[in-house]
């Protein structure tokens, strides 16, 4: 089996993400850049696909291919998703964000090309917050989609995917190929071994433009503006349990 | 121009993001139209129809609708799409798992998680985990849109729109196999008006609940819980609330044991009141509650439990 996994290089996790001064948007300027968070779990069930690890059979994948849409530097995600055990990469190089919409057409050509059995990605990435990509990926390409994936079983031509729902799990069977978009509790991505960050660097990444591919990737979308959240500040702090359930009734609360 | 709602329900209710789904419609216009979509759901249909400002609802059912599998509410959706300008899901997981795949069959930008409708074409979310909001103008004809419902008010329930059926589809690829959902007799996580959240302070399943459970009773709240939390396996995954997880906006949210990282804050800090228990002085959550108590929550809880009588 082949399993697609699409990357992105996205702001750091653990960076707070700072509004630039004239509301154009967020300063990525000199900000530290990772894998999508999400994106990560992704590739490491790949890899254990592919490795036989915790409940999937040995071999369930036999390659892997990593693609990221984006500047050239994402070609260092790309590479990290290598060293964790992906076979190759393709980077479809992209100076401008672009939008979903862009970004599941622009996929599925390279679903049309690759013909992966599974493509695996992460829910949502930590910068638009969008949640949209996995899902339209399925739709242009008319395949079934699983999304937020807790558990993921390949058997019998199927992914069955335990997905994490608002008031619990849903379990469902998907009809390979099929889309399956990943939530946190799915597994703890490894960190690569030296040996393999070597090996990574020998790997094959194809760079393509958005050119190569002619679909329409027209913004439809246009950002007026993007702003602080209104802030919240500091209260008081009470001295005992006491005192706050008497602060809280008196301001009303309870 | 006209909207529809696709509504969020159990079969037999409406639940109240419904109402907030709605709300956000009819900033877009008054013909707003609501679909439901499951099995044997006439009870929600009903319900539906008494939302006030609803010009009419739609029912179609199936097996693969009962489930709210997006295929089948997508292949649903779809023929009915001619007739709307936009198209409206509350932001559930339900909604975000199938509002992107009707958009991109519609080939337009699916707008996803507004918390305002500034015009009928433009909307604020937000994004980087509510750090940053941004104001986004549409240019696609046909509209498919995810609602917050925490930033939007509940529109009443004293309508009396007509119910006619249409057609519902299926989802041949994807069949349903399991769920477990977790009974409670609380109110639901994103609806309630008090929010009682315990954080990895608590340091097992069993302390969480012991802890957790008497208090939420005492209030008439919901449980929550941070991530660290669920992932040490103190709480199940639809306690979490957070950017990853549940959105909450309650009148009353009580936070205990919980440091309140980014991607806590993120999921909670539109609460009216926010409430911190925690014996750590310099914990973050304290810059954002309008009450401290810097206590171990093992002596406050248990004195909290007493003054409340």
């Amino acid at each position: 089996m082949k399993v697609l996994v699409p990357v992105k290089r996205v702001i750091d996790y653990n960076v707070k993400a700072r509004v630039k001064a004239d509301q154009s948007g967020v300063d990525l300027a000199n900000v530290k850049m990772s894998m999508n968070p999400f994106d990560e779990i992704a590739v490491e069930e790949a890899v254990r696909l592919k490795e036989g690890k915790e409940h999937h059979a040995a071999g369930t994948a036999d390659e892997i291919v990593v693609v990221s849409i984006g500047v050239t530097q994402a070609q260092e995600t790309i590479r990290t998703a290598l060293a964790m055990g992906a076979d190759r990469g393709v980077l479809i190089q992209s100076d401008t964000d672009l939008e979903p919409l862009a970004v599941a057409k622009l996929l599925k050509a390279v679903v049309d090309e690759e013909k992966p059995d599974l493509v695996l990605m992460g829910k949502q990435s930590i910068d638009g917050d969008n949640n949209a990509v996995g899902q339209m990926l399925a739709a242009l390409l008319d395949w079934p989609q699983a999304t937020f994936a807790g558990k993921l079983e390949i058997a019998d031509g199927k992914a069955t995917v335990t997905r994490e729902v608002d008031g619990g799990l849903q379990t469902v069977a998907a009809q390979l190929p099929a889309v399956v978009t990943v939530d946190l509790r799915l597994n703890t991505p490894r960190y690569a071994s030296l040996p393999n960050i070597m090996k990574a660097k020998k790997k094959e990444i194809a760079v393509k433009a958005v050119a190569d591919y002619g679909v329409d990737t027209a913004d439809r979308l246009k950002v007026l503006k993007v702003t602080e959240p209104p802030k919240r500040s500091a209260g008081v702090k009470v001295e005992s349990a006491a005192q706050l359930v008497e602060t809280l009734k008196s301001a009303g609360v309870l | 121009m006209a909207v529809l709602v696709i509504a969020d329900h159990d079969g037999s209710a409406v639940r109240d993001t419904t109402n907030k789904t709605v709300t956000a419609a009819l900033a877009l216009s008054s013909d707003v139209d609501v679909l439901v979509v499951g099995e044997n759901a006439q009870a929600a249909a009903d319900a539906a129809a008494k939302i006030a400002g609803v010009r009419k609802v739609l029912l179609a059912e199936s097996a693969g609708l009962g489930k709210a599998l997006a295929e089948a509410v997508e292949a649903t959706v779809l023929p009915l799409a001619a007739g709307y300008d936009a198209i409206l899901a509350p932001a559930t997981t339900d909604g975000k798992n199938y509002a992107p795949r009707i958009a991109a069959k519609l080939d337009v930008a699916p707008i996803s998680d507004i918390v305002e409708v500034v015009s009928p074409d433009t909307f604020v979310r937000p994004i980087y985990a509510g750090n940053a909001l941004e104001t986004i103008q549409s240019s696609d004809a046909k509209k498919v849109i995810t609602v917050r419902p925490t930033a939007f008010d509940a529109a009443a329930n004293d309508g009396s729109a007509s119910v006619e059926t249409v057609a519902g589809a299926d989802a041949p690829k994807t069949a349903f196999v399991s769920e477990e959902m977790v009974k409670s007799d609380r109110p639901e996580l994103g609806a309630a008006k008090i929010v009682v959240s315990g954080g990895r302070a608590l340091g097992s399943a069993e302390e969480f609940h012991a802890v957790m459970d008497p208090l939420a009773d005492k209030l008439g709240a919901a449980v929550g819980a941070s991530r660290a939390a669920v992932d040490a396996g103190y709480a199940p995954n639809d306690y979490q609330v957070g950017q990853t997880g549940k959105v909450v906006a309650p009148q009353l949210y009580i936070a205990i044991g919980i440091s309140g990282a980014i991607q806590h804050l993120a999921g909670m800090k539109d609460s009216k009141t926010i409430v911190a228990i925690n014996k750590d002085p310099d914990a973050p959550i304290f810059q954002v509650a309008d009450y401290g108590l810097v206590a171990d929550y093992k002596t406050a809880v248990p004195e909290l439990m007493a003054a409340l009588g």
